[in-house]
């Protein structure tokens, strides 16, 4: 009797409780109740010397004041709206090309040589092991007006004088693919290389032309892969702030650099807050997705 | 045909990925401080590294940091890896689920800006923390967590719980099946793991950014302001700094990996012939 109290005892703090309660408290305190504190942020309103908290616990009364100045304010300045829509725009127009470039990409090194794809793998992996900020910091020296890709243009006689394309919609969109297109890359290899080639023969043999395989076989078959690496490269390029501040200019408002701003020259938390969780909301949905498919999130599914 | 066209398609990519580090490196052995004219071979801005305070500093800090972030990481991504995998159904999996998948994706201007709201709360309350080395730890090994649970997780499983099975029926206790059998099974996942959070950590400036405080600037930090500004040869040439340096470790960690995936292979075949 008493011995099975013990064991009962013992099951309650050890193994799985333990296991499951250090990630979840850690992650909990680092990864929810931050977003918890920022949507309270948001509905207060900046005092002169502090920020007045939602709730407020005074005389026994607890006052909670919603106040939906900052939300109003998002939604009269068509400033704040043309810059989601933008941000939306440049993160699309980075996961369209990711796809195009990296897609043929990750089929020709799935279906290169077994003993060459570690190679090839590790290739893709050495620039997205190197510092992001330096090679972003690089294509600023290239597309210069007196830089490499300019002086290559005259020098083959395709342009005369020096085209503009540091701080224009180019430069962001050529900087923002660069970055991003690892992580297209590594997704949709993943799941290329270990499709079933048998399935391609077959169709071949059922007389389907190349092309036709592979727009009937191959690409829904690695739907998983295409949806995973497309949502690894659109939801972080929606907030993207460094990429934009070195390489974007006039033309390309992002809602990572006016979020900045507001925090960081406005002063305005508050304000930084609300724009935050607009943010959020807009990447709620493919985050959702994202959780569906990715590893973590599905039980025992298999592919 | 279609061999020429894939081998032509992997070589345009490549060279895409590789022009702009191939640059880097090339022109900070350029004399001129107008960094896109060259004039003559030089060593002169690798010399002035070294009194260059501001660099040295922030590098000895992102070292820390990344050191600590990296071991962070592993630790909670290990228990988060272990929870998930080895656990397939608790109250507030698909919760602990997305916490885990949130920081890959989630852009960090979000997760920084959230962060330090919260650490001004609590600072606010407790009078404690102070903005600094401590407060970039945390959101570094925040986002260092996950990315260590996705390495660990896809080790996990592989992974052969009969190992484990074997060693509980010979007696071992659980605390001593993890220390001598469940963890030298996963210590290259692991390994991999602190590569992939240290360089993350190293890499960072946007949460560097909204936690870091006065007296506590990175090297990306110091980098970013410099690049702000327009181009600078110093960056050049501690950006050759770093990319040797990685590519070496990168390069050498892949060869010990095939080598000591081979070693595992034939010595797995070797015992399963003595057994037959």
């Amino acid at each position: 009797m008493l011995a099975n109290l013990f064991q009962r005892m013992r099951g309650l703090i050890s193994g799985k409780r333990l296991v499951i309660s250090i990630p979840m408290i850690w992650l909990f305190t680092l990864a929810a109740a931050p977003l918890l504190i920022a949507l309270d942020f948001s509905f207060s309103q900046m005092d002169i010397a502090s920020v007045a908290s939602l709730t407020q616990w005074a005389d026994n009364t607890l006052t909670i004041k919603l106040n939906l100045g900052n939300y109003l304010f998002l939604g009269d300045d068509p400033l704040y709206f043309k810059t989601y829509l933008s941000s939306l725009k440049f993160a699309g127009t980075t996961t369209l090309w990711c796809l195009v470039l990296g897609y043929p990409f990750a089929y020709f090194m799935a279906r290169a040589r077994a003993h060459l794809r570690p190679m090839l793998l590790m290739l893709v992996m050495l620039p997205f092991w190197t510092s992001f900020l330096l090679r972003i910091y690089a294509w600023k020296t290239l597309l210069i007006s007196n830089g490499l890709v300019n002086n290559a243009l005259m020098a083959l006689g395709i342009i005369d004088a020096p085209l503009q394309m540091l701080n224009t919609p180019f430069s962001l969109t050529i900087g923002m693919v660069y970055a991003y297109l690892p992580f297209m890359i590594l997704p949709l290899y993943a799941n290329l290389v270990k499709m079933d080639t048998r399935l391609i023969e077959a169709a071949a043999d059922l007389g389907a032309s190349p092309w036709k395989t592979f727009w009937l076989i191959t690409v829904p078959l690695s739907k998983r892969g295409i949806i995973a690496g497309s949502l690894l490269v659109f939801i972080p390029a929606v907030g993207e702030y460094v990429i934009p501040e070195l390489l974007g200019g006039p033309e390309t408002i992002m809602i990572g650099r006016v979020l900045w701003d507001e925090f960081f020259s406005n002063n305005d938390w508050p304000m930084a807050s609300a724009v935050t969780i607009v943010m959020i909301l807009l990447i709620l949905v493919p985050m959702a997705i994202f959780n569906k498919y990715s590893d973590g999130g599905q039980e025992g599914e298999k592919t | 045909m279609k061999n020429l066209f894939g081998r032509s398609w992997l070589i345009a990519v490549y060279t895409f990925l590789y022009i702009p580090i191939v640059t880097l490196v090339v022109y900070s052995f350029n004399a001129s401080p107008l960094v896109t004219v060259w004039s003559e071979f030089t060593f002169k801005w690798y010399a002035a590294l070294a009194h260059d305070t501001e660099l040295t500093g922030g590098l000895v800090l992102s070292l820390k940091v990344a050191l600590m972030s990296g071991l962070m990481s592993v630790f909670f991504g290990t228990f988060t890896a272990f929870a998930l995998v080895r656990y397939r159904k608790f109250r507030g999996r698909t919760f602990l689920a997305s916490m885990a998948n949130a920081p890959l994706v989630m852009p960090d201007v979000i997760v920084g800006l959230s962060l330090l709201l919260m650490l001004v709360t609590v600072q606010r309350w407790f009078g404690f923390p102070e903005r600094g080395i401590f407060t970039i730890l945390l959101g570094h090994a925040l986002t260092g967590t996950a990315y260590a649970a996705v390495v660990v997780m896809s080790r996990l499983r592989e992974f052969d719980t009969r190992m484990e099975e074997a060693a509980m029926d010979l007696g071992c206790k659980p605390w001593q099946v993890f220390t001598l059998v469940t963890l030298p099974l996963i210590a290259p996942a692991l390994i991999s793991a602190f590569l992939l959070t240290f360089t993350l950590s190293f890499d960072d400036v946007v949460l560097a950014a909204f936690l870091s405080g006065p007296g506590s600037t990175t090297l990306p930090l110091v980098i970013f302001s410099r690049a702000r500004l327009g181009l600078n040869p110093s960056i050049n040439a501690i950006a050759t700094a770093i990319i040797t340096v990685v590519s070496i470790a990168v390069i050498a960690s892949s060869i010990y990996q095939a080598r000591a995936e081979r070693r595992r292979q034939r010595e797995m075949a070797e015992a399963y012939a003595q057994a037959n």
